[in-house]
């Protein structure tokens, strides 16, 4: 490396940093969604019309994921971003 | 039994009739009997790049709706007797591809060849539904690029879902990443991920990884696959990955930059 290319790399922000975490969370998701048993649309849907006789969220508020942690575990978690002050 | 391969990818211009065309001449070299297939219907791009075009007669979809019979179709390579071409048809479109069509014609090439290699179109749609379903080895083919890498992890999922190996409950394909227009210099400034970033998430095994290469262009300026170019650094590195393909443990090549001049070193490039 030449002493130009040392202080140039130094100025620059590392996007490959970036690119790569962003793309180890869209294939978890992807992955996710494809290993999820075929109710799972459905549940989701009905959970977050539950979620919706009590409090106005709109879809995007509700993440359902389901993680299979081995032969024996798999965790459903849902998380919901309240509206402030609810 | 011929082994069906499938250089397939999501995201188009990846590099998979480059790819297709090097990897399927590289196992007709190494003495097995070989045929490619063009799978992109209305857009054939294969017959360029092995140099064929000016042979096609007949062709694929020809063959399915037995207009035309497969000794017919079939063009035989001029630098290797090994290596055949079945090409795509210029004027149909992606629906020609029925999977009762295209799994007699594999049937039939499957009597007579060691390897069928299946180029894929980019998307999702039939023709690339088709190339993948009778799979048994996948290349998914990838650029160091975030829309790449996602394409490639969706096509994942195809192959895991709706290939015929997944549906009739057979062992499933086997997936190789073939990660190509790799630039070392950009990888060590931050630039691009590297090989190893792309392999951890995908977390499929590595059969190759071609570089960034003029030589790519100057093959298919002149009709002849890249692996044919032995002086070249992509050449080399797709020779590597038949090796790889065919069961060998081959190093890999050309992951880091190449070692510049005295002077170059000095002032940079
Ligand atoms: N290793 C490489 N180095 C430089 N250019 C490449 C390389 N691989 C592919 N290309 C170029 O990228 C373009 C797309 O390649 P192609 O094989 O047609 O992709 P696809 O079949 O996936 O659409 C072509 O112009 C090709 O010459
Ligand atoms: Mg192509």
């Amino acid at each position: 490396m030449s002493i130009l290319d040392y202080f140039r790399s130094n100025k620059k922000p590392n996007t490959a940093v970036t690119a790569k975490e962003r793309l180890q969370i869209i294939v978890a998701h992807q992955r996710g969604e494809r290993d999820a048993p075929d109710y799972f649309p459905k549940m989701k849907q009905e959970i977050i019309e539950v979620i919706r006789k009590y409090v106005q969220i709109s879809e995007d508020q509700v993440s359902v994921q389901l993680d299979q942690n081995d032969d024996k575990l798999s965790v459903l978690e849902l998380n919901v971003t309240l509206p402030d002050g609810k | 039994m011929a082994q069906i391969i499938v250089v397939t990818s999501g995201k188009g211009g990846v590099g998979k009739t480059t790819s297709s065309a090097a990897i399927a001449t590289g196992l007709a070299l190494k003495g097995k009997k070989t045929v490619v297939i063009d799978f992109d219907i209305g857009l054939r791009n294969l017959d360029l790049i092995m140099g064929c075009e000016r042979r096609v007669v007949y062709d694929f979809v020809n063959v399915i709706n037995g207009e035309a019979n497969l000794n017919q179709a079939l063009i035989k390579d001029k630098r290797c007797d090994k290596l055949f071409i079945l090409p795509a048809s210029q004027t149909r479109d992606k629906d020609a591809l029925t999977k009762e069509g295209v799994g007699g014609v594999l049937d039939e090439l499957s009597k007579d060849f060691d390897y069928i290699v299946c180029d894929s179109p980019a998307g999702i749609e039939q023709g690339a539904m088709m190339a993948l379903y009778f799979a048994d080895i996948a290349i998914v083919t990838t650029n160091p690029e975030v829309s790449s890498v996602r394409d490639s992890d969706r096509i994942l999922g195809m192959l895991q879902s709706r290939s015929r190996r997944a549906e009739q409950n057979l062992e499933p394909i086997q997936e190789f990443l073939l990660l190509t227009r790799y630039s070392p210099a950009r990888v060590k400034t931050g630039e691009m991920l590297s090989v190893e970033d792309v392999s951890e998430i995908l977390a499929i095994k590595l059969v190759g990884v071609i570089p960034e290469s003029q030589a790519v262009l100057k093959a298919s300026n002149s009709g002849i696959p890249v692996i044919n170019d032995e002086e070249s650094d992509a050449g080399l590195a797709y020779a590597d990955t038949v090796q790889r393909l065919l069961g060998e443990e081959v190093p890999f090549r050309f992951l880091t930059e190449e070692k510049k001049g005295f002077l170059k070193r000095i002032f940079g490039s």
